[in-house]
């Protein structure tokens, strides 16, 4: 795969602010006159709009979590759920307006699409700007497009799916979610159409106050093979936005799905996602999970292996810095027998970063014969930093391989020592280890993406010595 | 003066608080080979790890002049870039970077030029080869679940790659059997020229065999103690170090 422009990228990409300009901002809050008015805005058909006043519903009974970081200052009376940005869906980049295209130029997205993606979709605040797809992707029967055009041209297919491997009543920010969701991605891979390049999704969120609610659905049916790519990112405000977007993904009996994230939102944002998937016989699924961004983060990818010989694997990577509060981790229900799940988690944390990994292995009585191995590792940078896990192990049957490993360590002073005494300075060699121990993740990265991570860690280093 | 190359004088150093150097004197002059022998605890590594000016070793008082140049407050790097170069006791293992480029990255950094990537990836066979190394171990994470031998013959290869003007050899023979002192030796004596200066540290004499060396020092309980010439080592394998103890 080539390498991308992305080489270059530095934070100030990131941060660039295009003017809030829109065609439509909604009222900032939560009502049902609100939710009436999204559904008009994006001509929802009446079982849409009826499940977005249910989940509203569902949301005003539900209560905060109890647990993990402290979410408080959210008020959704300050976030407007709804930005509409001043274009339609393009499928060239030619057609989208100047400002936006030059921001996702500058992320390298029209680029790496060029060079090694078979499809890409860019969404700007709540609406999906840009779509494309190989010509003969197209003519196999893939479907690749935005949520809503999905939920009109393929309304059995949604409505079959939607919101049914992540139910509304799951917590409080997915109710959310069914209430104001917008834009987003539709994937359908028919049977047994191995699609060999990547597709991609770019979430930008430009519009200060707001929130991103993109619904990602995918369906990857038997025998079939994908791999999905998205990433997201936002400039810094000094008031908080909100993402509360929701990852489904079905894997049919033996087919297989690899969902890759790289998340650098901007440190003003909570990052409140959910993300599932339902894994059928002799199926497998891999997340592959680099989280930069945020300031509070609630990531808890889940697989549930419902098939008999369901596998998954979970390569995750966390890195706080000041202000940063990250509490991610990786869930896994395994429901069969023969079924197996593989944990390799990482966190860094400085200046006074936080990082917890958060995780729940179940393995149910039915499930003989199943394994599962997890292994988390933390580095801290200095001795401000937080660290913590919290691993929940439920496992109901004996006929199990199971085992759990965790390292919370600093960075070793030694080790820096013996690289400066290779004529490497401190903040090289500082970051040559933070590189080294992110590698077995960022090797799985897609090739640019490593590249981006690798200059994410370097940028993060900078001045953080002393 | 103009062949000196490292010079300490009068150098008192602390580790957590105690004094472990007490006033240590050397002169070290090009193309020479010096021995610091004397038994555990005495500071050898403590007077390694100084020169270098790891940060967990405080200098309280004295002077390291290198080329004329005071680098005793200088950072561990500028140090390396001076030509400075230390074979590590315990070399640390660093998950996620491999050898190979790793040996790049210092090359790079010590030399400050550009590697021209085919003549580095010859040398480095080659070096390879003289000291029996495994070629698959460039690829593997620096140090990495290497036995003993393999860390130790790793430290001879850097070396050997960064070519500095003076290197310092802490305990490069301990734990090793006696074929891979031998391929050790081999490689020090590869590195030895006319302009290369070698500080060995070490607590037996079993490297000084198959070693010629211009000078040995008896360290004990932060002093040298005696200096002589290569028959001090051997005086000190048959009698060991309790004559010097008491001094």
């Amino acid at each position: 795969m080539a390498k991308t422009n992305l080489k270059e990228i530095n934070r100030n990409i990131y941060d660039i602010k295009n003017k809030d300009e829109y065609e439509f901002k909604i009222k900032k809050g939560l009502t049902p006159e609100i939710i009436e008015e999204i559904a008009k805005q994006k001509n929802d058909p009446e079982w849409m709009k009826e499940f977005r006043l249910k989940a509203l519903e569902v949301y005003n009974k539900l209560e905060l979590p109890t647990w993990g970081p402290d979410i408080s200052e959210l008020n959704m009376d300050e976030i407007a759920t709804y930005v509409k940005p001043k274009t339609k869906i393009n499928d060239s980049w030619e057609d989208v307006p100047e400002d936006i295209k030059n921001t996702f130029d500058k992320l390298g997205i029209p680029e790496a699409e060029k060079k090694s993606l078979a499809g890409v979709g860019a969404q700007y605040d709540s609406e999906v700007v840009y779509h494309s797809m190989r010509e003969d992707l197209k003519k196999q029967g893939v479907i690749y497009t935005d949520m809503e055009t999905a939920v009109r041209e393929y309304p059995e297919l949604v409505k079959k799916h939607f919101m049914k491997c992540v139910p509304v009543t799951d917590h409080k920010f997915v109710a959310l979610h069914g209430a104001v969701w917008s834009g987003g991605s539709f994937v359908y891979v028919p049977k047994n159409v191995k699609v060999d390049i990547p597709l991609q999704s770019y979430f930008r969120l430009n519009s200060p106050e707001s929130g991103q609610f993109e619904h990602t659905l995918i369906i990857v049916d038997e025998g079939a093979s994908l791999h999905f790519i998205e990433g997201c990112s936002a400039p810094k405000y000094n008031k908080v936005n909100l993402h509360a977007g929701c990852v489904e993904l079905y894997v049919k009996e033996n087919a297989y799905l690899r969902y890759s994230t790289i998340e650098n939102w901007s440190k003003n944002m909570l990052n409140l996602n959910t993300k599932k998937a339902i894994v059928e016989k002799n199926a497998q699924i891999d997340w592959v999970t680099g989280s930069f961004g945020s300031k509070i983060s609630m990531l808890y990818p889940m697989s549930i292996l419902n098939g008999e010989g369901a596998k998954t694997e979970y390569t995750g990577i966390s890195f706080a810095g000041k202000g940063q509060n990250l509490d991610t981790g990786f869930k896994v229900i395994h429901n069969n027998k023969n079924t197996s799940s593989v944990v390799n988690a990482k966190s860094i944390s400085k200046n006074g970063g936080k990082c917890t990994y958060r995780s729940l292995v179940r393995i149910n009585e039915n499930a003989q014969n199943s394994k599962s191995s997890v292994s988390c590792e933390s580095l801290m940078l200095d001795n401000i930093s937080i660290s913590d896990t919290i691993p929940v192990n439920d496992i109901r049957t004996d006929e199990v391989e199971f085992s759990h490993e965790a390292k919370i360590g600093k960075i070793s002073d030694k080790a820096i020592f013996y690289l400066m005494s290779r004529g490497i300075s401190e903040e090289d060699a500082k970051a040559m280890i933070v590189r080294g121990f992110a590698y077995p993740i960022s090797k799985e990265l897609p090739v640019e993406y490593a590249v981006e991570m690798n200059q994410l860690i370097n940028l993060e280093l900078e001045g953080s010595i002393g | 003066m103009k062949n000196s190359i490292l010079e300490i004088k009068n150098l008192h150093v602390n580790a957590k608080e105690k004094e472990i150097l007490k006033g240590i004197d050397l002169k070290i002059n090009k193309g020479e080979t010096h021995v610091i022998m004397g038994p555990n605890g005495s500071g050898k590594t403590t007077t390694a790890n100084a020169i270098l000016n790891n940060p967990m070793y405080q200098k309280t008082m004295g002077q390291i002049i290198f080329e004329q140049e005071d680098i005793t407050n200088l950072k561990t790097d500028e140090i390396a870039r001076k030509g400075i170069f230390m074979s590590f006791q315990l070399p640390e293992e660093i998950p996620g970077i491999s050898v190979t480029n790793f040996l790049k990255y210092a090359k790079n950094k010590t030399t400050m030029q550009p590697v021209k990537v085919f003549q580095f990836k010859e040398e480095v066979k080659k070096y390879m080869e003289e000291l029996n190394m495994n070629p698959k171990n460039m690829e593997r994470s620096l140090n990495v679940g290497f036995s003993g031998g393999e860390k130790k013959k790793n430290e001879i290869l850097q070396m050997l790659i960064l070519n500095p003007k003076l290197a310092i050899l802490d305990e490069t023979d301990s734990g090793l059997d006696v074929d891979a002192i031998k391929t050790v030796s081999k490689g020090i004596e590869m590195f030895k020229t006319k302009e290369n200066s070698i500080l060995i540290i070490t607590h037996n004499t079993k490297i000084l065999h198959s070693l010629k060396v211009d000078y040995v020092h008896v360290l004990v309980d932060g002093k040298i103690v005696k200096t002589g010439d290569q028959s001090l080592a051997k005086e000190i394998e048959e009698n060991g170090y309790n004559k010097y103890k008491n001094i």
